[in-house]
C-alpha cells in the first residue's frame, strides 16, 4: 500500500466540509437525557458554526474531572458525531456572550472512563468542544436514500434523518427494546430490528436493508422495462422515475461490513461512517488510520464517512477488538 | 509582527514551536480553513519527519491512552522526499512562520540526499535530523551512540549549509555525551526530548496492543524527564537547545527555558487543543512580563516549600 496517496489528498471530489473554529472552546451543557442505556448530552456551542454536516464529529472533554477516572484517565478528548443540531434556546446563554451558535446533541453510552465522565455531566457544567471535524455524509439530490443505523451508531443517522425530513427510509438495529428507545427521536417512522426480538423484527438490520434494495430493484425493473442495473446507472436528475439508490450507514463494524457487502453485490453506492480511537481529530496524530484501497486513510480528516468501494473487509475488521466490542465502544481508546 | 528572538540566525516572533509529527499544517488547513494562516499557533513550523522513500506507517492500532499521556506507534507515514517536495512543501511555504523540515534515514547516504535536496529549497529555513524516533527499527541507531551520531551529523553537515537541528533520543545511555558529539560534528542546535519508549498490552489477551508492538510515550508523563535532560544538555553544549516534553502551559514552557532552552516545542497538548501553541505562547509572554494573566509562581514564595 502506498503512503504517497494516503498522506493528505482529499477523498471526495469537492471538499465542502463545514470548517471548525481554530482551537477548543468551552460550551455549556444545557441538558442530559436518559434514553434507555444511552444518554443524549445537549450543549450550547455559542462559538461554533450553526451548520455542521451530518457525519461530522466533535472532540469532547469535560471541563472538570477529566483525568479523574481510573488510571488517571481520560487524558485525551473523545470523538463523537453530533446526533442533532438545533438553534440555541434563549435561556441557554446565562451571561455575557451574545446569543449565537447551535445546541448540539451527542448520543453516548458509558463504556469507559471518557464516556463515563461525559455521561455524568449535568446542566450548567462546562464541556470543551473542538470541531466540527471530518468529512460527513454527502447529500444526494433526487435519489432514493436508505439510512441504516446500528446501536450507538444511530447518532449521525439521526442528524441525517433530521436534515432529510420524511424523504428517507430509516432502518435501525439495536440489541434490545431498551436500546431502541432512541428511535423515538427520529422525525418519522423507522423500521426496527433487535437482536432479541423485544421490539421490531427479530434479527439484524441488514435483513430489511437487503429486502428494501430488492424492492427498489423490482420497482426499477418494472418502470424501466430493462435491467435494474442500467436504470441505476442513469445519472441522478435525469428524469428517470427511480434514481440510483444510496445507502448511508453507521454502526458497529460487523454491521458496516454486512452493509458494505450487500451494497457491493448490488452495485449500490454506500457511504459508511466508521470510527476509530483518535487522539486529535484534525489530522495531526495519524493515529486513526484504516486500511483502504488507497492505502491508510485518517478517519478524522479523510473520513469518518468513506465510500464503501474504498474499503475491504479487513478495514472493518481491522482493529483486533472490533468484533468483540459493543457498538460505540471504539470511540473509547482502550 | 516583530521578531523577538533568533534561532541559528533565523528570526522568530516567539519561542514556541511544534514538536515534529504532532501537527499537520496541511490537514489542519482542511479542518480550520485560512484562519490557520491568520492565527498560526506556532512561531516556527516543524514538519512531520520525511524519509527518502514513501512509508505507509505502522498497522493500527496506533494509540494507547496512558496515565497523563499517550503511547503512539505511528511509524513515520509520509510521502517520501519527492512527494514532500512536490506536494507538501509548496503548501507549507504559505505558513506565516519559518519552516523547519524534519528528516530521517537509516543510511548515511540516504541522509545526505535528504539534507541536500531539502536544504536546496529556499522555503526551508532549518533542517531537523531525527536520530531518535523509537518507532522504527533503525531509528535508535544513530541517536543512541555518540560516534554514530557524530558520523551522521558530519555527513549531513557536508550536504547543506542550512542550520541543522539534531533531535536527540532520551533513551540513549548518555544523552549528554550524544549532545556533545553532535555539537562537535557541526550541529547548530539540539532538540530534546523525543518520546520515551513504552508499550501497552491488550487487557483481554495480554498481547501487545499497538500494531508496532512498542511505541513512544508523550505528554505530561515525560515532563520531568524532559526538564532533567534539557537542564543537563544545555549545560554541556554552547549551541541552542529546543526543549520539549509534556508542555501543557506557559509555566511548563518557562521551566524548560529556565533550565537552559532557547525555544520550546508543544506536542501532545495540541491533540487536546488545536490552538494550544497559541495559548502557551500567550501564557508564557504574560509570565515573563508579570502582567495580567501571569500565573502565580512558586518562586515568589520565600520558603522552599512546594505549593500544595
Amino acid at each position: 500500500m502506498s503512503a504517497g496517496s494516503a498522506a493528505s489528498a482529499p477523498v471526495g471530489a469537492a471538499d465542502s466540509r463545514t470548517l471548525a473554529p481554530l482551537g477548543r472552546r468551552l460550551a455549556r451543557v444545557v441538558a442530559s437525557e436518559e434514553l434507555g442505556p444511552y444518554r443524549m448530552i445537549w450543549a450550547h456551542d455559542a462559538a461554533g458554526p450553526a451548520d455542521p454536516q451530518p457525519g461530522q464529529f466533535y472532540m469532547l472533554a469535560a471541563a472538570q474531572g477529566w483525568g479523574a477516572g481510573s488510571d488517571e484517565r481520560p487524558f485525551l478528548p473523545r470523538a463523537f458525531s453530533f446526533a442533532s443540531v438545533r438553534p440555541a434556546a434563549p435561556h441557554d446563554d446565562r451571561a455575557e456572550t451574545a446569543l449565537g451558535g447551535p445546541q448540539l446533541g451527542f448520543l453516548l453510552e458509558d463504556v469507559g472512563p471518557g464516556t463515563q465522565r461525559l455521561a455524568a455531566l449535568e446542566a450548567g457544567e462546562g464541556l470543551w468542544l473542538a470541531g466540527p471535524f471530518g468529512a460527513g455524509f454527502r447529500s444526494a439530490v433526487d435519489r432514493t436514500v436508505l439510512l441504516v443505523g446500528g446501536g450507538i451508531g444511530v447518532a449521525p443517522i439521526l442528524a441525517l434523518a433530521e436534515q432529510l425530513g420524511v424523504g428517507a427510509q430509516v432502518l435501525l438495529g439495536f440489541r434490545s427494546a431498551a436500546h431502541a428507545e432512541v428511535a423515538r427521536l427520529f422525525p418519522a417512522a423507522v423500521e426496527l430490528a433487535t437482536d432479541d426480538g423485544s421490539v421490531g423484527r427479530h434479527g439484524l438490520v441488514t435483513a430489511p436493508l437487503a429486502e428494501a434494495l430488492e424492492t427498489l430493484d423490482a420497482v426499477a425493473e418494472g418502470s424501466a422495462g430493462r435491467g435494474a442495473q442500467a436504470a441505476r446507472e442513469r445519472p441522478a436528475g435525469s428524469g428517470h422515475p427511480v434514481a440510483a439508490p444510496l445507502v448511508q450507514a453507521c454502526g458497529p463494524p460487523p454491521m458496516l461490513e454486512a452493509v458494505r457487502t450487500i451494497c457491493a453485490e448490488r452495485g449500490v453506492e454506500a457511504q459508511l461512517a466508521l470510527e476509530a480511537g483518535m487522539a486529535c481529530g484534525f489530522g495531526a496524530c495519524y493515529g486513526c488510520v484504516v486500511p483502504t484501497t488507497r492505502g491508510y486513510l485518517r478517519l478524522c480528516i479523510d473520513g469518518p464517512v468513506l465510500d464503501g468501494r474504498l474499503l475491504e473487509a479487513s478495514a472493518l475488521a481491522g482493529a483486533p477488538d472490533a468484533a468483540a466490542r459493543p457498538p460505540g465502544a471504539a470511540r473509547e481508546l482502550p | 509582527m516583530s521578531a523577538t528572538l533568533e534561532l541559528c540566525g533565523v528570526a522568530l516572533r516567539g519561542p514556541v514551536l511544534n514538536a515534529s509529527g504532532t501537527f499537520d499544517a496541511v490537514a489542519a488547513r482542511r479542518a480550520f480553513g485560512d484562519v490557520l494562516l491568520e492565527r498560526f499557533p506556532f512561531d516556527a513550523f516543524v514538519s512531520k519527519t520525511i524519509t527518502l522513500h514513501p512509508r505507509a506507517g505502522n498497522p493500527p492500532p496506533r494509540l494507547w491512552e496512558a496515565p497523563a499521556g499517550l503511547i503512539n506507534s505511528i511509524g513515520l507515514p509520509n510521502r517520501g522526499l519527492d512527494g514532500f517536495l512536490a506536494e507538501d512543501l509548496p503548501r507549507l511555504a504559505e505558513l506565516p512562520v519559518p519552516l523547519i523540515v524534519s528528516v530521517m534515514a537509516a543510511k548515511r547516504d540516504e541522509l545526505a540526499v535528504l539534507v541536500e535536496r531539502v536544504g536546496a529549497r529556499p522555503e526551508v529555513s532549518l533542517i531537523e535530523l531525527n536520530v531518535s524516533c523509537p518507532n522504527v527499527e533503525t531509528g535508535l541507531v544513530m541517536g543512541a551512540d555518540p560516534a554514530e551520531a557524530a558520523a551522521a551529523v558530519e555527513r549531513a553537515r557536508s550536504s547543506s549549509a542550512k542550520p541543522l537541528i539534531v533531535k536527540l533520543t532520551p533513551t540513549a545511555a548518555d544523552p549528554a555525551a550524544v549532545a556533545l558529539a553532535a555539537e562537535a560534528a557541526g550541529a547548530d542546535a539540539l532538540a530534546l526530548i523525543n518520546t520515551l519508549k513504552g508499550m501497552a498490552l491488550d487487557p483481554r489477551t495480554g498481547a501487545p496492543w499497538l500494531g508496532g508492538v512498542s511505541g513512544g510515550v508523550s505528554g505530561p508523563a515525560g515532563r520531568a524527564t524532559a526538564l532533567e535532560q534539557v537542564h543537563a544538555g544545555a549545560r554541556r553544549v554552547r549551541i541552542p537547545v529546543i526543549g520539549m516534553g509534556g508542555i501543557a502551559s506557559g509555566s511548563h514552557a518557562a521551566d524548560l527555558l529556565a533550565a537552559g532552552a532557547t525555544c520550546v516545542a508543544v506536542g501532545t497538548e495540541s491533540f487536546r487543543d488545536p490552538a494550544a501553541g497559541e495559548r502557551i505562547g500567550r501564557e508564557l509572554a504574560a509570565l515573563r512580563s508579570g502582567g495580567p494573566g501571569a500565573e502565580p509562581s512558586g518562586t515568589a514564595v520565600s520558603a522552599p516549600v512546594r505549593p500544595r
